[in-house]
């Protein structure tokens, strides 16, 4: 198969589901985002997105997207580690024009997932699995998300993780959509800076729609 | 302005393909400025040669920049710190007195190391056997203005043509790929009427010879075309990703 064996074939993988969890943030954002301008309107679209057919379709594509996401990530890096050879250069020195992002993009991920994990755990939990499960996770109703979003920010360390989760989330991405667009073929001389232009405006929009969340709570603004 | 210097070299000895390779200091002392780069390496095998000591093996051929024999990372940079040359236009009055050089080989898993400085770059030429060619009967010589081809395409091909296959791209790039050669390699052809009838072939070729051959998976750092001593853009390695994904999908 060529989708595992071409080093492109790899990549098309990589930038698809990269570009699908991309596409999967920008939605989140938007929806987050109301906490702040609307408590009342935020928990209707909890309601809306909880243990319904369409919100689990959703959530199992989101997962396999990651999995896939994370297992080509693996395999790409162990590759590429290979093919570097075992001898390596006692001086290397950095390119000015070399982003610092796309020299550790695994490093990024991982940051990200770990974070992933302890945000799965904060809300995901507590509000579409006490769902499905008919368990009771969490202090509050499954649908009162702007309940568990105060009662998590209310907590400084919190807020502070949260935002540093969110910049490694930002390097990450500033690299991973203009790298994905140029893997599927999409640039070309005259774009290659539009293209670079266009990922950091949209990593830039979709990390501080996340951000503002954590920052609004954590200088009060909420109370 | 022509003056002398003393350099201290750091230099990777290595007697053979399958030895343990290491490090050895050289000190040369009064290296005019004037000096290219490889005729310091020169100055100094003589040196070695008339003390009876093995001379440093490393590649060179034309020493003008356009033949891609010479190699040479030196320190931390494939062709040296400066941009848009070869080693071999690498001149020593860019050093200062005293400095400590360091020198290696490309380091690279399909760039095995033959002796010292010299590397096996047999894997380029592997893929360029695969597909790097037009196969077709031309006959006799075509009128010049036959083929109308345009401006654009025309320079953008003559950029691509201008890689010399010196493998600095893959000796640099973290991942050991060595996209930016091969996306040369298709697109010098892939924009020419003549190149373009065996395209898709040409790419799906290439870049399983470029696999098979163990080089990495490009991530877009761009650190190829930053050391890349002919310049050449990355730009191709979309147009590479787009001819081999197209190919593909018509199968
Ligand atoms: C919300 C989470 C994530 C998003 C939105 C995301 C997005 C992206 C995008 C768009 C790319 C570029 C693909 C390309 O260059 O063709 C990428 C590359 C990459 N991602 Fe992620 N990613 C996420 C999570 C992760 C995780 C959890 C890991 C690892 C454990 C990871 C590891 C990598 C690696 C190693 C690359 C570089 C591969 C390459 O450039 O070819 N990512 N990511
Ligand atoms: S693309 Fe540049 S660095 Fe790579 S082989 Fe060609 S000339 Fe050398
Ligand atoms: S020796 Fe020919 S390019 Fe340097």
């Amino acid at each position: 198969m060529w989708l595992l064996d071409s080093s492109i074939g790899r990549k098309l993988i990589m930038s698809i589901t990269g570009v699908f969890l991309v596409i999967f943030l920008l939605f989140h954002s938007i929806m987050n985002i109301v906490v702040i301008i609307s408590p009342e309107g935020y928990n209707a679209i909890c309601a809306f997105l909880g243990a319904n057919w369409y919100a689990l379709v959703g959530t199992s594509m989101l997962a396999a997207g990651f999995v896939f996401h994370i297992l080509y990530a693996l395999y790409l890096t162990f590759q590429n580690m290979r093919a570097r050879g075992q001898q390596k250069y006692s001086v290397t020195k950095n390119q000015k024009s070399v982003d610092w992002a796309s020299q550790n993009m695994l490093v990024l991920g991982i940051i990200v997932l770990g974070f992933l994990g302890l945000h799965m755990f904060n809300f995901w939990y507590k509000m579409q699995f006490a769902e499905i499960s008919g368990i009771h996770t969490g202090q509050f109703d499954p649908a009162n998300g702007a309940a568990y979003v105060e009662d998590l920010f209310s907590n400084w360390a919190y807020c502070v993780l949260y935002i540093v989760w969110l910049s490694a989330l930002w390097f990450h991405i500033t690299h991973g959509v203009w790298s994905a667009l140029h893997t599927l073929g999409l640039n070309n001389r005259t774009w290659l800076p539009r293209v670079k232009m266009f990922a950091n405006i949209i990593s830039s929009i979709v990390i501080l729609m996340f951000m503002s969340i954590p920052v609004y709570y954590l200088f009060g603004c909420a109370t | 302005m022509e003056k002398n210097i003393n350099l201290t070299l750091k230099i990777w000895r290595q007697a053979g393909p399958k030895v343990k390779g290491e490090f050895e200091t050289y000190k040369l002392d009064n290296v005019s400025t004037d000096n290219s780069f490889l005729e310091m390496l020169d100055i100094l095998n003589e040196k070695l040669v008339k003390e009876r000591k093995e001379p440093i093996a490393f590649d060179h051929d034309c020493r003008e920049g356009i033949c891609g024999m010479c190699s040479l990372f030196i320190n931390g940079h494939p062709h040296g710190l400066d941009g848009e040359t070869t080693t071999c236009q690498l001149h020593i009055r860019r050093f200062h007195n005293g400095q400590t050089i360091t020198i290696e080989p490309w380091r690279s898993a399909a760039f095995p190391v033959i002796k010292d400085l010299m590397v096996d770059r047999g894997a380029f030429d592997k893929i360029i056997q695969a597909g790097g060619y037009v196969s077709v009967n031309t006959g006799g010589v075509p009128d010049g203005n036959a083929i109308p081809i345009s401006k654009v395409f025309a320079d953008e091909a003559m950029d691509a043509a201008s890689c010399i296959g010196c493998g600095a791209c893959a000796a640099t790039c973290k991942n050991g790929s060595a996209m930016l050669f091969v996306a040369a390699k298709v697109s010098q052809l892939a924009l020419l009427p003549q190149g373009k009838v065996e395209a898709a072939h040409r790419a799906k070729a290439m870049v399983a010879k470029m696999d098979e051959l163990g080089f990495g998976n490009c991530t877009n750092t761009g650190a190829c075309e930053a050391e890349c001593p002919k310049a050449i853009s990355i730009s191709h390695i979309a147009r590479l990703n787009r001819e081999f994904l197209s190919a593909k999908f018509k199968d």
